[in-house]
């Protein structure tokens, strides 16, 4: 067994028109850039993926990673807690034109709705949103005396993710903060594609130390020195890169 | 011009009230103040909902490592003892009792504990973050605040007019003129600044004060 893809091309040539793509990342921290840029030049080469329903902490930052993918209009919708950032414009303007829809969830349940789609729970409740607007529609229970707000798992097609170590197998450790909600997106979805810093062979990574077991991981591709979407922004970075 | 105290000194206050040892998490923007003011001889943990328990402070500028930053996106820092866990992990520590504190931001606190602090209403994008996670599950739910709005309305208010956040889930309010506990539906006045009258204290509060005992001085150094 080896999961290792060559390429980034080639890792993400089966997301179809319309698929829902958990991705990876919290703010610029786990955001795994490459994936996400071989996305858009698949896109421009072939007009597919589009329709996409990503599931993210956020909205994308500046005009790369989600931002780029969403400014190339590529993005139907957006799941998520945050859709705000230091630069939030190309949502922002999407959103107020009525161009891509957003389902807005609270952080704590956005987690514990991937992850109870990736542990087979199709519901549970929770005491987050109860009595706000974030609640309207969803079923209520009391237990113990105290009310709950009922929420549905979140499985996706595909996750996007990054990871610092991988074996052929597919465990993966991750790099400090960048681990947040990739763990549970490589649990909640159909096939997970993880950019890796490093790929080493099986041994490479101490049982002990394996943060995502492979059973989770369908593929991983070598990024060796990925771009960090903080500091593609704080140099005004474009992707595709805008020519003068 | 009625006195009241600075932000700093708001956190500072609300610093004086955490023990030695307590996980504690702090709302994005001025909640993250608090941690500066940690009384000499006590040591807190400090929990970010993106996955980091026990950070240190701001790097250097140019030191930043942007895998090693905070709920509000901000760098910081490893310390001896951090430990990192991914997001439902961190999110079973906010709603499953184990934080002791939790101090949080707010547009509007009402009388029975309702918060308001995430929406000013329906314009624009809506954007929620840990929040609503943050008010379930921490032993108290704090908030720091000015006593009132930047156009002078009261922030402390008989029920929230604003998008609720959470129900009757804060205990305690901090604010610019006073300390003031959620006690059985109402405020209970616990300190404040000996330079304002009750009655002066009572016409910028949008809900009655009650009194339970004497009415401490709200004393803060110059910061």
């Amino acid at each position: 067994m080896d999961k290792r893809i060559p390429n980034l091309a080639t890792a993400v040539a089966g997301i179809p028109d319309g698929a829902t793509v958990m991705i990876g990342g919290f703010g610029g921290s786990g955001a795994p850039i490459e994936l996400i840029h071989a996305l858009i030049d698949r896109y421009l080469a072939t007009g597919s993926p589009k329709g996409l329903t990503i599931i993210n902490n956020n909205a994308g930052n500046g005009h790369v990673g989600i931002a780029a993918l969403i400014e190339q209009g590529m993005v139907r919708k957006m799941v998520c807690s945050f859709p705000r950032s230091a630069d939030p414009r190309v949502f922002t303007e999407k959103y107020l034109a009525g161009e891509i829809e957003l389902e807005l969830v609270p952080q704590g349940t956005l987690a514990e709705r991937i992850r109870a789609g990736g542990a087979g729970i199709p519901a549970f409740y929770t005491p987050t949103s109860y009595g706000t607007d974030l609640a309207r529609g969803k079923p209520v229970a009391e237990f113990d005396g105290r009310p709950y707000v009922q929420e549905r798992w979140l499985k996706a097609d595909f996750a996007l993710i990054k990871a610092e170590t991988g074996d052929h197998y597919g465990n993966l450790t991750y790099r400090m903060a960048a681990r947040n909600f990739s763990p549970l997106m490589a649990m909640a979805a159909a096939r997970t594609i993880a950019q890796v810093t490093q790929a080493v062979a099986p041994g490479g990574i101490d049982p002990e130390h394996v943060v995502t077991p492979g059973i989770f991981v369908s593929s991983i591709v070598e990024v060796a020195n990925p771009a960090q979407e903080e500091v593609l922004n704080r140099a005004d970075a474009h992707y595709p890169k805008v020519t003068a | 011009m009625t006195p009241k105290l600075t932000n700093a000194q708001i956190a500072w206050r609300a610093a004086q009230d955490i023990a030695d040892g307590a996980y504690v998490n702090l709302g994005i923007g001025f909640p993250e103040m608090v941690a500066r003011f940690q009384p000499p001889g006590r040591q807190a943990i400090f929990h970010t909902e993106n996955g980091i328990l026990g950070f240190g402070g701001a790097p250097e500028p140019g030191a930043e490592d942007w895998d090693l930053i905070n709920a509000g996106k901000k760098a910081v820092t490893l310390k001896p003892g951090t430990a990192f866990f991914h997001h439902a992990d961190s999110f079973a520590m906010v709603r499953g009792g184990h934080l002791d504190v939790a101090i949080l931001g707010a547009y509007q606190v009402a009388q029975n504990g309702d918060l308001a602090n995430w929406s000013t209403g329906p314009k624009g994008v809506p954007a929620v973050g840990g929040a609503m996670d943050l008010v379930h599950g921490a032993k108290r739910v704090a908030v720091i605040t000015d006593h009132v709005t930047k156009d002078g309305k009261p922030k402390l208010v008989q029920s929230c007019t604003l998008p609720l956040t959470g129900v009757g889930c804060v205990t305690r309010v901090y604010t610019s003129l006073a300390v003031v506990d959620v006690q059985d539906g109402r405020f209970v006045l616990r300190e404040k600044l000996p330079a304002i009258s009750l009655d002066d204290l009572q016409a910028v509060t949008g809900a009655r004060l009650h009194l339970d005992g004497a009415v401490g001085d709200l004393v803060v150094p110059e910061l």
